[in-house]
């Protein structure tokens, strides 16, 4: 039973290394920013995840006999909290290097919440080139 | 109608006393009732901040939901660590794409915006002004309509159903 419990432990943990490897890969091969926003909000959620659900095993089978819920609960705060952060970074992206002009506009009229009364991002109104900071 | 009186917000109530439990990790009816202490307290001051809150039914299909979101997860994270290790970034299709909304309460929406970024190969990125559709970010999409179609069709018809 503890052999077949080492076992998976390990296999999940080798599992969500490799995620969390290719998503920090990711973040440095993608090619702009946006692009890049995918790996990380990623990489979080299976990575991370992968090595709480090896932890809960550990201490549910070898270690205590109890299972440890700090590990559920971390798991449960990091997938309410990545969508909030990528929102946030992808919002400050399109706030400061994307004029509304380049993006599909909203079906029914108005404007995205980002460039609410039509406001010029102030990255775009000095001498900042957008191509520039939008990619490499 | 003293129990409404007691707990204005049953699910809150349930919610913070599971939270603490999981925090002090391990049973002990003090913390129990120290919980629900909590779970009682906590709804009664915070009430006044929940005017109109969305009427949630079905916990069936929640839980349902949470378990189709959580596969998903696994599924297409496998597809994006595909994109990442063997997709040249020549053929990568990055794409905007918007996703008009049926979904009235802004707490469904946000629930949907949420699994849009957890599901890999789409962010959300921006809502309208009015609060209609959202503007999301694929990574790679040949075929960007599908996409939307494949959202549309998969959550937010389910998270309609939930909030409405």
């Amino acid at each position: 039973m503890e052999l077949i419990a080492e076992i998976l432990i390990s296999i999940i943990l080798v599992v969500a290394g490799i995620f969390g490897l290719v998503g920090s890969y990711g973040l440095v091969k993608l090619p702009d920013a946006m692009t890049r926003l995918h790996a990380p909000t990623k990489a979080a959620t299976l990575g991370v995840g992968g090595v709480l659900i090896a932890s809960l095993i550990w201490f549910l089978v070898l270690s205590e006999h109890h299972a440890s819920w700090h590990e559920l609960l971390i798991t449960i705060l990091i997938f309410l909290t990545a969508p909030i952060t990528g929102l946030m970074i992808a919002k400050s992206n399109l706030h400061l290097t994307w004029l509304p002009e380049d993006l599909p506009q909203p079906p029914n009229g108005g404007q995205w919440a980002t460039f609410d009364e039509g406001k010029i991002p102030p990255a775009l109104q000095e001498e900042h080139d957008p191509e520039s900071l939008r990619g490499d | 109608m003293i129990l409404r009186r007691l707990f204005p917000h049953p699910l809150l109530s349930a919610l913070l006393v599971l939270i603490w439990m999981l925090l002090v990790n391990r049973f002990a009816w003090g913390s129990l009732v120290f919980a629900v202490i909590i779970g009682i307290t906590v709804p009664l001051l915070t009430a006044p901040y929940w005017p109109d809150r969305p009427r949630v039914s079905g916990l069936g299909r929640i839980l349902s939901y949470i378990g189709m979101v959580i596969w998903d997860i696994v599924v297409a994270n496998v597809q994006v660590a595909r994109i990442v290790l063997f997709l040249p970034n020549k053929d990568l299709r990055p794409a905007f794409i918007v996703i008009p909304l049926r979904l009235k309460s802004p707490e469904a929406i946000t629930v949907l915006a949420g699994t849009i970024t957890l599901t890999p190969g789409t962010v959300s990125c921006d809502c309208s002004e009015d609060g209609h559709a959202l503007l999301v970010h694929c990574l790679h999409a040949p075929d960007p309509d599908a996409v939307r179609d494949d959202i549309k069709a998969r959550y937010e018809q389910r998270l309609v159903e939930i909030f409405e």
